[in-house]
């Protein structure tokens, strides 16, 4: 019972110290290990998630990458999952193991919204 | 005595400012001289002065004192529309210590660093050294506040700010006030200070004289510039009800990247300029995104604010200059 998360990132102890908050912050939602679950990717370009909302299946995970100059986050609105900073060209990935909807923001700039419809 | 060229500045400000607000006290002076913007206010006096002249006037008399202004050095950025942004930065602090008048502080209105680094924050810190002015005071922005809510900011350099690094001082009788409105940003929002901040200010400014200059500095704009880009505080309107009452208010923000401004009633806003890159005029691009201009144009679109208070008139000077000047 445990969320997949990967991060592609440089720096090797924030990861590991943000996997492990990450963990025990989305207790509620449970990811598989399957590695067939699709795919899917948001990609962030001009102070905007594309697409802004995407529907994946249950057990999807989703990757983001930052195309901006500027540093982006991607931030679950109910706390359920939460990057760390993706400098440009970063990304970060969550599993979706439940059904819902999954609005999100970027803490920087919070008037970049999105949602992740899983179904 | 208004004189033609004043009517004319104050047309231009009935223009900018078509909202029915009393214009008895209003701050009447705005010139464009040369390069640097000036803008004078003083309580329902109308006051002009040419860059030249303000640049020129010497803080010699009892009281009367200059600061200045820099924001959104950036330090770590290094993509194509600054690859060095610590050699700009450099250049901003030769400016000031260049300058005729020595200021007696310096301001920095956020975003010193681009991601919140340990080795960002101590490359800036290496460069302000340098400063002729020893104080400095800090507002964080959002950049400086990135992964660790704003720890490092505050233990680097808000020590004895309160909450997430808001605090006030006076100066020479100007109140100086410095807010946070980076922190805790709500989804779909733009800048926000936030309850705790907001009653912190309330009993901040209670029982000060109404004659006393009141100076708020934060990152984020205070007021709305731009909601699409989040170029504004959502709480704004509550911060700025509380100084209505004092004769002369002076808001200093960043962020934008570019110098705007605006005169309500008695209450002067002003952005300035970023020491690293520029940023589009609103509406203007697909995004706020750093703007790329020629390397050799860079210099003219970088600059530091330089503030001058004289105690006759309880006037604020603002002047502000591009690096390249």
């Amino acid at each position: 019972m445990k969320g997949k998360n990967v991060w592609v990132a440089s720096f090797a102890a924030v990861v590991m110290i943000a996997i492990v908050l990450l963990l025990a912050g989305s207790s509620s939602v449970t990811a598989n290990d399957q590695s067939s679950a699709a795919t899917s990717e948001v990609k962030i370009d001009n102070f905007s998630f594309g697409p802004q909302t995407l529907t994946v299946p249950v057990g999807a995970t989703v990757t983001w990458t930052n195309r901006d100059d500027i540093p982006h986050t991607s931030v679950s609105t109910d706390g359920v999952f939460k990057s760390k900073v993706m400098d440009t060209n970063e990304t970060f990935s969550y599993t979706f193991a439940k059904a819902g909807t999954y609005p999100y923001y970027c803490s920087i700039h919070p008037k970049m919204t999105g949602q992740v419809v899983v179904k | 005595m208004p004189d033609k060229k004043q009517d004319l500045i104050d047309q231009k400000l009935q223009d900018l400012n078509n909202d029915g607000v009393d214009r008895r006290g209003f701050l009447k002076c705005m010139a464009w001289a040369g390069t640097g913007l000036v803008w004078t206010m003083s309580g329902g006096i109308p006051v002009s002065r040419a860059f030249a002249k303000t640049a020129d006037r010497s803080a010699g008399k009892g009281g009367d004192f200059s600061f200045v202004q820099i924001s959104d050095s950036h330090i770590g950025f290094n993509k194509p529309a600054n690859p060095d942004v610590t050699a700009t930065l450099q250049t901003a602090i030769n400016k000031i210590n260049a300058m005729s008048h020595k200021p007696d502080f310096i301001i920095h209105t956020g975003d010193l660093s681009q991601l919140s680094k340990p080795g960002e924050f101590d490359t800036l810190d290496q460069v302000l050294k340098g400063a002729s002015a020893r104080q400095i005071y800090f507002v964080p922005g959002e950049h400086d506040m990135l992964s660790d809510n704003g720890e490092q900011y505050l233990q680097r350099y808000g020590k004895g700010t309160k909450g997430t690094g808001w605090y006030s001082f006076d100066q020479k009788g100007v109140h100086f006030v410095g807010l946070v409105n980076v922190a805790n940003l709500k989804a779909g929002g733009m800048g926000s200070l936030g309850h705790e901040q907001l009653e912190w200010l309330e009993d901040d400014l209670k029982g000060r004289s109404a004659s006393t200059p009141i100076v708020l500095f934060a990152h984020i704009p205070l007021w709305t510039i731009y909601p699409e880009w989040g170029w504004g505080t959502d709480d704004s309107e509550q911060a700025l009800s509380y100084v209505k009452r004092f004769g002369s208010v002076t808001v200093l923000n960043g962020h934008i990247h570019q110098i705007m401004q605006k005169i309500e009633g008695k209450v002067s806003f002003h952005t300035a300029m970023s020491t690293a890159f520029p940023q589009p005029a609103p509406g203007t691009a697909p995004s706020a995104g750093p703007m790329k201009v020629p390397a050799d144009q860079l210099q003219q679109v970088l600059g530091i604010t330089d503030v001058n208070y004289v105690v006759s008139g309880r006037s604020l000077a603002i002047v502000d200059s591009p690096l390249g000047a």
